[in-house]
């Protein structure tokens, strides 16, 4: 499966040159950028680990592309996004966030239903990522 | 002064409700009345009448008048201007003591300011146009149970419209067949589903068998996604007892969101807002009848106001326009809907038919929502219309794609992330936009399908409500 996280995720994987584009139309709206990456996709896992924090100063898209493909040298099998943050008052909140790399295979989510009364069932989503400890999901097989 | 109070039948305008030295206090409530005074009545003498009918007067003069500050209450006209291009027409502005009003209630408000006037006789029509709610009574009002940016939090969507169908045949379906729809609109690309405004319990399906069914279908999307679904669950019902029932049932349920219509009225639309906050479920509001008072220019409420006092009511959705499907929409008109709905503080701008400065502190901004014959060929369109905190719909430009409710709902999907991205990329994409879909279409088969089946489809109408500005209304 391939999951549909993210503003682009319906379109081909973006190539380098797009991704800077998409960076530089955030820096160009004053909104710094920042690499976040995970081995855990749940739909309900909000924070993904920081790869180093927002780049508040950097108004270089070459360089935050830079950052991009270090994060990626350093987990080729992780999911990777970029995010852009607006800090305007009255908006406080991510502009634009979008996944620039995934695990070759993704295994995606079970849904786990809990019969109880009255027909009513509770519902969970499961990751199967998380099955392994976190560190050991997506190996290459061996 | 003494004829003032003598019995009998006296002008409004000579009881003090016509004061063309009145400056305005940041503190009053403004309104701007389109009137049509009867024949021989002087427009002055009409917008007075409104003003007092609207506020403290009666037909003739009353003594118990001066056991009060009536200076204080009595609403006061303190402009009357021809509206251009429109003769009998007059734009009256009237300001009203903030003191007139209770705290944090609509339906206080509207009392007041509609509650009377409409229909008084000496007037042959009557529009309130727009309204100036001063910040301080702003701050009565709760405002949208979560706003446009927690709703994104909440939801983990950034940077693009939201997505929505409403299930259709609206009516008929049994509660399987109706989560059948939406698994597989989800499951396709949506963010969201929706109930039809008149699905509220019928003996074809009753709200219980639908929640449950809708429920299995949207987290059966979540699952195979991994991206937050939702389906706005219609909780309107003839009691608020049966809608509280209803939401919270859905809360329990894990719906992220449910929705009223606008036919339960002002009250029970605040007690539902109150309600979402308390319990983090976003509030879908359907603007059912609204046209039939908002769309003839001369007579009703102008939607921008109905815009103002569901923002206060405390909406997180609302219906809105599209400016380029099948249902009214002047692109001016709606944009002062959009900016009224979207923005911290709207200023003034005839063109956009806003007639006072609105400042609404802190108050979140409400999601408005376009709905009504929209497709995903005119995805350029809508972007450039109606921005990014939107949520199109898309009801039968889904569920009547050729290949299948998924296939349409990918189409929409892909259409809207293609045109985000060009937009991004600094392409002229209102001009390109063509270009851009059939690029997209390239690499995306359901969406080359929906462009062939929908791409000439317009609904070229002239619109019935545009503003009375000075060069109206707008070309497209």
């Amino acid at each position: 499966m391939r999951i549909t996280q993210g503003t682009f995720s319906y379109l081909p994987d973006l190539s380098d040159d797009e991704i800077k584009a998409q960076i530089q139309r955030a820096l160009g709206q004053g909104w710094p950028l920042s690499v976040e990456f995970t081995d855990d996709p749940h739909p309900r896992n909000t924070y993904w680990d920081m790869w180093g924090l927002p780049m508040f100063d950097l108004h270089d898209a070459a360089a935050v592309l830079y950052e991009v493909n270090e994060c990626r040298r350093a987990y080729p099998r992780h999911y990777i996004r970029v995010n852009a943050y607006d800090a305007a008052r009255g908006r406080q909140t991510v502009a634009l966030s979008f996944i620039v790399n995934r695990p070759p295979d993704e295994p995606g989510f079970r849904l786990d239903r809990q019969e109880t009364a009255d027909r009513r069932v509770r519902y969970t989503t499961h990751s199967y990522a998380t099955e392994r400890p976190a560190g050991a999901r997506y190996q290459e097989a061996r | 002064m003494t004829e003032r109070w003598n019995a009998g039948v006296i002008p409004y305008a000579e009881m003090g409700y016509w004061k063309p030295d009145y400056q305005p206090k940041p503190t009053d409530v403004l309104a701007a009345f389109r009137i049509t005074p009867q024949p021989g009545v002087p427009p002055e003498e009409a917008g007075a009448a409104v003003a007092g009918e609207s506020s403290t007067a009666t037909w003739t003069v009353v003594w118990t008048d001066r056991l009060t500050a009536y200076d204080n209450y009595q609403a006061k006209c303190y402009s009357v201007e021809p509206v251009p291009g429109n003769e009998g027409q007059y734009i009256a502005r009237i300001a009203y003591d903030i003191d007139l009003f209770e705290e944090g209630s609509i339906a206080n408000l509207t009392s007041s300011i509609i509650g009377n006037v409409f229909g008084f006789k000496a007037l042959k029509a009557l529009r309130l146009e727009d309204m100036r709610i001063p910040l301080h009574y702003v701050k009565t009002f709760q405002g949208p149970a979560h706003g446009i940016v927690m709703e994104r939090e909440y939801l983990n969507k950034y940077g693009r419209p939201l997505l929505g169908a409403t299930t259709k045949p609206k009516l008929g379906l049994s509660a399987r067949n109706y989560g059948r729809v939406v698994f597989e609109a989800l499951r396709g690309g949506l963010d969201f589903t929706k109930d039809d405004e008149n699905i509220n319990s019928q003996p074809f399906m009753r709200w219980r068998d639908r929640f449950l069914f809708t429920m299995e279908a949207v987290n059966r999307a979540q699952s195979e996604t991994g991206e937050v679904k939702g389906h706005y669950l219609n909780v309107t019902a003839a009691t608020m007892e049966d809608m509280y029932e209803r939401a919270e049932f859905a809360k329990e349920l894990g719906s992220v969101v449910v929705m009223v219509d606008l036919t339960t009225g002002y009250t029970a639309i605040q007690s539902l807002a109150r309600w979402a906050r308390n319990n983090g479920v976003i509030l879908h509001l359907h603007r059912a009848g609204h046209g039939t008072y908002t769309r003839q220019k001369n007579h009703g409420v102008s939607f921008r106001v109905i815009s103002k006092w569901m923002r206060l009511a405390g909406v997180d959705h609302i219906h809105a326009g599209t400016v380029v499907g099948k249902l009214e929409g002047d692109p001016n008109a709606i944009a002062g809907f959009y900016d009224t709905l979207r923005l911290g503080y709207v200023p003034a701008d005839p063109v956009k038919g806003l007639y006072f400065d609105q400042d609404w502190g802190s108050l979140p901004g409400t999601m408005p929502v376009a709905s009504g014959g929209i497709h995903a060929g005119q995805m350029h369109q809508l972007l450039h219309y109606l921005g990014e905190d939107v949520i199109l719909q898309f009801g039968g430009g889904t569920i009547g794609h050729p290949m299948g409710i998924a296939a349409g709902a990918t189409a929409n999907r892909v259409a809207v992330e293609a045109m985000v991205k060009a937009r991004n990329e600094g392409r002229d994409y209102f001009a390109e936009g063509e270009q851009i879909l059939k690029a997209a279409a390239k690499h995306c088969r359901e969406l080359d399908v929906a462009l062939a089946t929908w791409g000439d489809i317009t609904f070229n109408y002239e619109s019935t409500d545009t503003p009375d500005a000075v060069a109206m209304p707008t070309s497209r």
